[in-house]
Parts: structure tokens; C-alpha cells; sequence
């Protein structure tokens, strides 16, 4: 299993490739390459989390001797826990969701096979940064995915589309620019470039204090707009609607997450250290920034009536959530940010879907003119309805556990405050998406919408899966997923039930990651 | 740019005897990249140049410049698959991106074979990558076919 | 010292171009220079005074060559990030060409159908 790591990566750059090669010649192969693609990368990611193997796998690491043992360069380091199988299950299987809906919703569009290509590409650049086991290449990989979702956000290229991913553009690379520059401070004090090791140096107090506020401070600007914290965030509701609905369910769903969210939780539990010298103020500013997230992000998401516009100023919303957990610095709290990402990442790819639907069925984005769709397009009704009951975290869905995870997690740290305010945007949430079925879903059927129908049954089951996932979810939670989920926050903090698990990481990374 | 009769008889003389030197220029580049500067980036960067020239002397639509940017974007997916592919033969010598070929005596150029054949891989990926993205961009009004949103795939060579 | 100097100037006017200028192709210049900016700082990181290239020559043993040459690696890492550089600044561009057939500007200011 540690020996194909790099087939997370490989697999989804060769599909991209290869729909290139073929979109002159037969262009509806394209589809077809990618489905194999995520298909296999479905089985990868299933297999590495069943079998619970963690390991790292190196690409390269060339010797300069031709014969000699003496000496040997470095490669990449891929490395495989318990906190990248999580991400990279998420990735598959909303990637698949995501590809099938595509295949008719798409058939609107010209240069189908660059879709496809795109979309391959943003995959690999998404596992591959889940993988990264050093700055650079989580960088590097952080790029190729932004890169590709900057097309894709354009590729309507009406004038709204590109304008959108214009200003997209400009800010995603703003934000590369401090990472990379961040990525730099940390190699210049420390001269290493491998998270683990520069973990321990930082630990070591290896690195001048105010080096590290400045690469801490460029590396939570850049990852907060990569996440869309809420001063950051002035992209995400023009970029995430302008895209085709796969892509925004593919942007809100995945990408935030885990070019943001998965890259802080490494980069400031695993490699500047929430319990060092920066720990205290740094907690302080994820909880400040995560209130702000929460709150303005309900609040502007209620006077929405853009469907998309509205799903996508939840997911800052819901962003909040993730951070505010992190801010806690605990196992806990940590494991319910973790298992929030997961579920947004479920039932927000859900919801983006069948906006998508929606909008195909009313000819239409805006919430007002539509009405009474759950009569003539029941099963897009029913997997909105699934996806709306989780994200408002009504009981036996997984956004309900999620929720009550992180609140149990801020209550029992102390933070009542932010308890109470998160409590509080749960329940606005809730009040927005009631608000969203009733006009959309029930109510009196427009006179407009009397002769239109369901989308195909390839639309429609896509979103029903990802919907009965968020069911299977919330009733797993109890029955052992807690345990997975649990080992994935293990990964970097240590006062939950196994603590070894950051030790075991540089133990990995150094004994396979370093031996030629 | 766009005009597609091209430049003067004098450009475009010079240029035909120029675009073969440019191309072997590249190509060398790349081929010792394992032992002097360069590689496949610098040497595709040379090669694309190359290609770019013969466009602006002979115009688009025409002469080897067409030529070209009907095959770049081919070449350039044929270019990246045989990079994975060359990367994947690593497996045989125990891991992803290994030299697996046999390696000859040191600074000769068969001392790191693989890595010659990688250098190939990515002159290739790089020379038609950029070619396809300067194309791309420089008959845009004329062409004006979607095919735009491909010039951000010289980001992963 | 001066050379870090030089590199925080150019991050500042490559940030400024970016962020400031309403033109469309000067914020495309703006990012070249914000990169730049980065790669310089990258490359001087690696720098050691009177160093030789970091390209080993027949004859010359492994620690003699480790002990002379500057540091190869922000190096790499400069090529890889020259090379996003690139995708992205010719992504930018195309996007530009795109803005301007249909607004038939490249005023930034011009471009409303998007509120905040």
C-alpha cells in the first residue's frame, strides 16, 4: 500500500493529461478516462483507510555517487496518516459525485474535454497537497489546484464568470505569495523544509521569535484566503456561483477545506506548534476570526436570494465552525473540526449539486421566482431536503453530531462565550435553509414552472448519494466513525486516547522518508 | 501578432537558418541537464522560443508556425504522459520517480540515463506548453475557439 | 542585508500594482514582480558569499564541493515557483483578453456586474 501513495497524485495527472490528448480526436472519451480515474482512486483511498496503514513513500532521492552509498539527495516526501486518509476519501468520493452529475450537466458547454482535464488536475493537486510531506510541495500542489479552479471558474467565460475568476486570480495569488514568502523565513532560520523537522526545530526553539511571528502570520493570510476567513473572504461569493454547479460543489465542497483547513491544521498544530511560544494569541485569533466567520457569513447568507450566492456565504459560515474548533487546541475540538470539514464537504457538494439541478428545472438561480419544485421534481427534492436537513443539523444527520461535537468541544474548554455564539449561528442556520426549501422546494407552483420536469436520473442519484452519506454519516457516528475521526485528530494532537501519533509522523518521515 | 502574412523576406530568411540552431541549442540544453545548467525546463523555455520566433516571421496561419500550433497541444499531453510513464518505470527500482535504468560512469552523459529520458519528457511538456499558451494568447481574435483556458498547464512541469 | 531590502521594495510594489491599479495588464505586471519579489528572497536565502555554482565538476570530492557551492536547493524551488509564476501570469492574460472582448476594456473600474 505505501509503495502506491503516489498514485493518489498520479492517477488523476494522468487522466488530465490524457483527456487532452484525446479531445480533438474523440472528445467523449474524456469522460469516460475520468470516471476510471476516480473510480480507482475511490478504491485507493478506501483500501488505505480500512487497512489503517499510515507510512511515507519517497519519489526520487537520487544518490550523487553513480555507485555509491555515500551520499544522497532528498526527494519528495509523500506521507500517508490518519489525517490524509480522511481528506483523501472526502476527495474521492465527492469527486466522483461531483464527475457524474457533470456528465450531463455539462453537456451545455463547449470544450467538454478541458472540463474534464481541469477537473482532473484540481484532483491531483488537491490529494497531492493532503499528501505533501514537506512545505514546498504542499505549496507547489496547493498551486496546481488553485490554478485549475481559477479556469474552471472562468471556463462559462461569460463576462461574470471571468471577471469573478479575474478577481479570484488576483488574491489567490496574493495569497501563494505570502506562503511561499513564509515558506522562505522558515528555510532561511532553519535551512529545513519537511514539517516534521521543522517542527522539532521550532519546538527547540530553533527559530528567532520574531521569524516565526512573521512566517505565522504569512502562512494564516495566505491559508485564510485560500479558507475564506471572513476578512479574507471578499472572493468566494463572486468565484463559487460564477463556476458551473459540479465546480462550485467541487470549490465549497473540497477545495477550502483542504488547500485551507487540512494546510492550518498541519501548518499551525504540526509545524509552528499551538502549545509553543505563538499558541496563546494564536488560539485567540482562530476563535476571533471563526466568530467573525460564523456570524457574518449566517447573517449575509439570510438576505441572499441568489440560490448560490446563499449556499456559498454559508460555507463561510460554516468555515467558522471549523475554526472556532481548531481554536480550542484540543483533541477534541480538533476531531470535531475534522469531522465538520468532512460533513460540510458531504452535504455543501450536495447542495451545490442540486442548485445546479434547480436551476436547470426553473431556468432560474433566483430563490424568489421559484416555488412548489418538490412537485414535479421529487427526487431532486429529496436529496436537497437530505442535504438541508444536515446542514441545519437535524438529529440523525452527521451535521447535527458535528455541531454538537464542537459546542461540547468550546463548552468544555472554557469558551462559553463562543459557545453561545455558535449555538446561535446553528440555529440561524437553520432558519436560513427552512426559509430556502419552503420558497424553493414547497409552496404554490409558479404558473412559469407548470410544463417543467426532473432532471435525469445522472443528476439526480449523485446528490441522493451524497445525501444518504451525511444519513449514514450521523448514524455511524456512534458506531465506531468516531474512532476514525478520532485517529485523524490524533495525528496532531496529543492529549487524545493514542498519543503517539505526531512522534509516529516524524518517526515516519524520518526513518523511510530520509534512508535512500 | 496576428497578422498572419508575417514578417519581411529578410526575417524570414533569417530565420529559417536560424530555427534548426535554436532547436539543437535547446535540445542540447536539455540533454546534459544532469551536468552542466539547465535541463528540460530551460531547454523547452529555448525550444518554445524557437517556435514562437518561426510564428512571428511566418504568421500563423502558415509556414511551420501552423504546423505547430496544431500539434502543441498533442505534444504537450504526449509530453507530461511520458513523464508519468518514465516516473512509473521507478517502480521497477523500488520506488516512484527511481532511476531505473543502468548508470554509466560519472559526468558522461550516460551517467544518469533516466534522468536524460526525464529531460526529454519534460522539453517536450515545457516547449509545447508554453508554444500552446503563446499561441493561445497571441491569435486569440484570430482562432477565438475556447481553447484559452488551456495555458495554465505550463504550471506543473 | 540590502539585497532582503531589495526584495521587501519589490514585494510592496508588486503588491501596489496588484491591488491598486485599476489597469488590467498593470495588475498582470504587478503579479510578476510580487513573484519576483518572492523568487530574489528565495534565491538569496541560498546565497553564500563567494560561492561557487552548485554544479559538481570532474575531480572535485563530494565534501570539497559541499563545502564551496551555494545552496542548491531555494534554487529548485525558484525554477518550480518561476514556472506557476508563468501558468499563472498566462492564465491572467488570457482571462484579461476574455474581459476585454466583452466589456471592450481593461478598465478594472468598468467591470460592475459583480457587487462585493
Amino acid at each position: 500500500m505505501l509503495q502506491l501513495i503516489p498514485l493518489f497524485v498520479l492517477i488523476p495527472l494522468g487522466a488530465a493529461f490524457a483527456c487532452l490528448l484525446v479531445k480533438r480526436r474523440v472528445p467523449a472519451m474524456a469522460p469516460m478516462l475520468s470516471l476510471v480515474g476516480v473510480l480507482a482512486l475511490l478504491a485507493l483511498a478506501v483500501t488505505g483507510s480500512v487497512q489503517g496503514a499510515a507510512g511515507a513513500s519517497i519519489a526520487g532521492g537520487w544518490s550523487l555517487e553513480s555507485q555509491g552509498t555515500t551520499s544522497f539527495l532528498p526527494g519528495i516526501a509523500l506521507v500517508f496518516d490518519g489525517l490524509s486518509a480522511v481528506f483523501l476519501l472526502l476527495v474521492a468520493v465527492v469527486s466522483t459525485a461531483v464527475l457524474v452529475f457533470g456528465f450531463r450537466y455539462m453537456e451545455t458547454y463547449e470544450g467538454r474535454p478541458l472540463y474534464y482535464a481541469l477537473l482532473n488536475l484540481l484532483i491531483a493537486g488537491m490529494n497531492g497537497a493532503v499528501l505533501a510531506g514537506d512545505l514546498f510541495n504542499l505549496y507547489v500542489f496547493v498551486e496546481i489546484a488553485s490554478i485549475a479552479s481559477y479556469a474552471l471558474v472562468a471556463f462559462g467565460t461569460g463576462g461574470r464568470e471571468v471577471e469573478a475568476a479575474f478577481k479570484y486570480l488576483i488574491l489567490g495569488a496574493v495569497a501563494s505569495a505570502s506562503i511561499l514568502l513564509g515558506i522562505g523565513l522558515i528555510y532561511a532560520a532553519t535551512g529545513l523544509l519537511n514539517m516534521a523537522d521543522v517542527g522539532t526545530a521550532v519546538a527547540a526553539g530553533g527559530i528567532p521569535e520574531t521569524t516565526l511571528l512573521a512566517a505565522t502570520a504569512l502562512f494564516l493570510a495566505g491559508l485564510g484566503l485560500k479558507a475564506a476567513m471572513m476578512p479574507f473572504h471578499a472572493w468566494l461569493p463572486d468565484a463559487h456561483p460564477s463556476a458551473p454547479a459540479p465546480i462550485s460543489a467541487m470549490l465549497s465542497g473540497l477545495l477550502i477545506k483542504t488547500l485551507g483547513i487540512y494546510a492550518l491544521v498541519r501548518i499551525l498544530y504540526l509545524v509552528i506548534g499551538m502549545d509553543g511560544a505563538l499558541g496563546g494569541s494564536l488560539q485567540t485569533l482562530l476563535l476571533v476570526l471563526g466568530c467573525l466567520s460564523m456570524v457574518g457569513g449566517v447573517l449575509l447568507a439570510l438576505g441572499q436570494t441568489d440560490l448560490k450566492r446563499l449556499l456559498a456565504y454559508s460555507s463561510i459560515s460554516q468555515m467558522g465552525f471549523v475554526l472556532v474548533a481548531l481554536g480550542t487546541n484540543t483533541w477534541l475540538g480538533v476531531a470535531a473540526a475534522i469531522f465538520h470539514a468532512m460533513n460540510h464537504a458531504l452535504f455543501k457538494g450536495a447542495l451545490f449539486l442540486s442548485a445546479g439541478s434547480l436551476e436547470r428545472i426553473a431556468g432560474t438561480r433566483d430563490i424568489s421566482k421559484m416555488g412548489g419544485i418538490a412537485r414535479i421534481a421529487p427526487a431532486t427534492t429529496i436529496g436537497a431536503v437530505g442535504a438541508s436537513l444536515s446542514i441545519a443539523g437535524v438529529p440523525p444527520f452527521n451535521g447535527f453530531w458535528s455541531k454538537l461535537l464542537i459546542l461540547i468541544a468550546l463548552f468544555t474548554a472554557g469558551m462559553h462565550v463562543v459557545g453561545a455564539i455558535a449555538a446561535a449561528t446553528a440555529v440561524l442556520t437553520l432558519v436560513t435553509f427552512v426559509k430556502v426549501q419552503q420558497r424553493v422546494l414547497f409552496g404554490a407552483l409558479p404558473e412559469r414552472l407548470k410544463g417543467a420536469h426532473d432532471v435525469p436520473a445522472s443528476m439526480s442519484l449523485p446528490v441522493i448519494a451524497l445525501a444518504v452519506l451525511c444519513l449514514i454519516g450521523g448514524l455511524l457516528w456512534p458506531l465506531g466513525l468516531d474512532d476514525w475521526v478520532g485517529g485523524a485528530a490524533s495525528a496532531v494532537r496529543t492529549d487524545g486516547p493514542t498519543n503517539e501519533a505526531p512522534a509516529e509522523y516524524r518517526r515516519m518521515v524520518h526513518s523511510e522518508g530520509r534512508q535512500p | 501578432m496576428s497578422d498572419s502574412q508575417g514578417m519581411s523576406i529578410v526575417v524570414r530568411v533569417v530565420t529559417r537558418w536560424l530555427l534548426g540552431l535554436i532547436l539543437i541549442f535547446g535540445l542540447a540544453v536539455a540533454l546534459y541537464g544532469h551536468l552542466t545548467p539547465g535541463g528540460g525546463f530551460a531547454g523547452g523555455t529555448i525550444v518554445a522560443c524557437g517556435f514562437v520566433l518561426a510564428i512571428l516571421a511566418f504568421g500563423g496561419s502558415r509556414g511551420p508556425g501552423a504546423f505547430f500550433t496544431r500539434w502543441a497541444s498533442a505534444l504537450d499531453a504526449i509530453g507530461a504522459l511520458a513523464f508519468l510513464a518514465l516516473a512509473i518505470l521507478g517502480f521497477t527500482a523500488g520506488a516512484f520517480l527511481q532511476q531505473w535504468a543502468a548508470r554509466g560512469d560519472a559526468f558522461t552523459l550516460g551517467s544518469a540515463p533516466s534522468i536524460v529520458l526525464l529531460n526529454l519528457a519534460i522539453l517536450l511538456k515545457v516547449g509545447a506548453g508554453l508554444f500552446a499558451g503563446f499561441s493561445a494568447i497571441a491569435l486569440f481574435e484570430q482562432t477565438a475557439d475556447p481553447d484559452t483556458a488551456d495555458s495554465e498547464k505550463g504550471a506543473d512541469a | 542585508m540590502t539585497m532582503y531590502v531589495l526584495a521587501a521594495v519589490l514585494f510592496g510594489v508588486g503588491l501596489y500594482g496588484l491591488l491598486v491599479k485599476r489597469h488590467l495588464l498593470k495588475k498582470v505586471l504587478g503579479l510578476l514582480i510580487l513573484e519576483h519579489a518572492v523568487n530574489l528572497f528565495l534565491v538569496e536565502v541560498g546565497y553564500v558569499d563567494g560561492g561557487s555554482p552548485p554544479i559538481r565538476l570532474a575531480g572535485e570530492t563530494a565534501a570539497a564541493f559541499a563545502g564551496g557551492a551555494v545552496d542548491p536547493l531555494p534554487q529548485a524551488l525558484v525554477l518550480t515557483s518561476i514556472v506557476i509564476g508563468l501558468g499563472l501570469a498566462m492564465l491572467m492574460v488570457a482571462l484579461s483578453l476574455r474581459i476585454y472582448e466583452r466589456y471592450g476594456s481593461l478598465d478594472a473600474d468598468r467591470m460592475s456586474e459583480l457587487k462585493g
